[in-house]
């Protein structure tokens, strides 16, 4: 934990024994430990059954097989560029969706007027399930790059939307009588109080924004494409090769775990003037 | 300079009424430059009003507003104002957001840090620049936002309850502080208290005004003691007690009146 003085287990932390630090370290060998192998457990009765056909390999491939696969596929740097293109979707998506949606907020936020006229517009395409928009953008924008990215902005959008809304009016006005009283001109107020409010709420929120950023790059992929790592898993649905499409899989959740992984260290360093939230287990 | 008998805020038959309602019906009050006034009265006579029609947040319904003998129109520029809550911005640190009025202002961040430091050092929080609000004790955020009205150099500084929220040793502490600060570079100080203690350990002179609705200034009491002053042994000191029963001779049958009617 970053602050350890202030947070309620920093509190309590000299209160307990001496033994506590290695307690809580053993702890965790051991939760880690039964990860392990709860996974191992459920990758070896897979194999197990697969070698003894009591499930069919075909539908069901091998988790050695998948390893080969996937294996194989590292063997070229083929692969490099299809993680890349949906790397590059991705990206993209969430920086035109966080930018455009905070913008909606912070507009919408501030002018009651604006907010009344354009609210039933928002829900209404808020309650369009994207993924049906993505036929309509490949036949907009093509099968390259522009119908992935503009799927995974409808998405995006609207989280950071909201959440900026939120955030916006959720400033406490104690603060902004403050910040008035010094003599903030409203570009100030923006630029110190109401982004850095919404920031909060866009930032807690950016979690969800990513992999939703690459769901919409990766259905797109899936809709029509030539490249990527959707591209990759319809691919080998077409041949009915399922081992493609479960090291597929593979590829993707850690793709995404790794995103995820890089969000919490930009969530913790964009965050820190922020309480630490009472009994946050420990990442 | 301006000598000891310019004023700094003058309010002529000033009435405040929010729709029928009347807040405060009639109040003269002169304030001299470098004095420090403690308004008194029972909660909810009016005197936050007071403070808004001072800094030009509100208009009165009737009489005028003379800031250094100048009619009073839009917003007062030579005015501070330290409010009763917490209005710190969480996600600045302590250095910032005393800089937070020179940022505003237009100067560079860098510059405000290095004016907002030694500040910072007189309310005594050095090597509490980086820490954020969540971080500091209720009394520390209130050393914060001293600092960070009074860094804007106000001619007159207003506060509301600032301290109300703390309790009596650390309210003791800030009571010090202010007065050190004020020692320093005498500015007009209007003080806002329901804290009779408080009002007659900081003021020159405290006011004391009548139970709302309506209320009005029902007398005032000059506070003699010498400066500077010790906080903590000054309330056992004959000369003060002497002066809170005087006060209290004023405000006792106020603090009935709105006890009354809040029965009713």
């Amino acid at each position: 934990m970053p602050q350890p003085d202030t947070s309620p287990m920093g509190m309590i932390a000299p209160e307990a024994s001496a033994g506590a630090p290695r307690a809580s370290w053993s702890r965790k060998g051991k939760v880690r430990a039964t990860q392990v192998g709860i996974v191992a457990v459920f990758l070896v009765s897979w194999e197990v059954a697969g070698r003894l056909a009591w499930i069919d390999p075909f539908f069901f491939p091998l988790p050695t097989a998948i390893v080969e696969r996937l294996a194989e596929w590292f063997s070229t740097s083929e692969i490099w560029g299809d993680i890349g293109i949906t790397l590059l979707e991705t990206v993209l998506s969430f920086a035109i969706g966080i930018v455009a949606g905070t913008a909606l907020g912070i507009w919408l936020g501030l002018s009651a007027f604006a907010a009344d006229v354009l609210q039933p517009f928002v829900k209404v395409f808020n309650a369009i399930p994207r993924i049906l928009l993505g036929p309509i953008f490949v036949l907009w924008f093509g099968l390259g790059l522009a119908s992935k990215v503009a799927l995974g902005v409808t998405i995006v959008l609207f989280i950071a939307f909201f959440n900026t809304l939120q955030g916006v009016r959720e400033v406490n006005p104690v603060v902004l009588a403050n910040a008035r009283l010094l003599k903030a001109s409203r570009l100030a107020l923006l630029r110190h109080v109401y982004l850095p409010s919404a920031a909060s709420w866009i930032v807690s929120s950016l979690r969800v924004s990513v992999g939703m950023a690459v769901m919409g790059a990766v259905v797109a992929e899936y809709l029509g494409s030539s490249a990527g790592l959707g591209h990759i898993i319809a691919q080998a649905e077409g041949v009915m090769d399922a081992t493609g499409v479960f090291a597929g899989l593979v590829l993707l959740s850690t793709f995404v775990v790794t995103l995820d992984r890089l969000v919490d260290s930009l969530e913790s360093r964009l965050l820190v003037w922020r309480p630490m939230p009472a009994g946050e287990p420990d990442a | 300079m301006d000598g000891p008998s310019v004023l700094s805020v003058t309010l002529s038959g000033v009435a405040v009424r929010f729709g029928r309602f009347t807040a405060v019906s009639w109040v003269d009050l002169h304030v001299r430059s470098g004095e420090l006034l403690a308004v008194v009265g029972p909660t909810g006579c009016g005197k936050s009003t007071l403070l808004n029609i001072i800094t030009g947040l509100q208009r009165p319904a009737a009489g005028t507003v003379a800031i250094f003998g100048k009619p009073l129109t839009g917003l007062n520029d030579d005015s501070g104002y330290m409010l009763q809550q917490d209005a710190l911005l969480p996600w600045k640190t302590a250095l910032d957001n005393v800089g937070l009025g020179l940022i505003f202002q237009g100067m560079p961040v860098a510059q405000a840090r290095e004016r907002a430091l030694p500040w910072l050092r007189k309310v005594g929080l050095e090597g509490f620049e980086s820490r954020y609000p969540h971080q500091l004790s209720g009394g520390q955020r209130k050393r914060v936002a001293m600092a960070q009205t009074l860094i804007m150099g106000p001619k007159i500084v207003l506060m509301d309850e600032p301290f109300s929220a703390l309790d009596v040793h650390t309210r003791r502490l800030m009571h010090r502080i202010l007065l050190d600060l004020w020692q320093e570079e005498r500015r007009s100080l209007i003080f806002i208290t329901h804290d009779l203690e408080e009002a007659i350990t900081l003021a020159d002179r405290v006011v004391v005004m009548s139970a709302g609705p309506g209320s009005r200034i029902i007398g005032e009491v000059p506070i003699p003691l010498p400066r500077p002053r010790n906080v903590s042994a000054l309330a056992t000191t004959d000369e003060f007690l002497h002066l809170y029963r005087e006060v209290w001779g004023l405000l006792g049958a106020e603090v009935e009146k709105s006890y009354a009617a809040a029965r009713h």
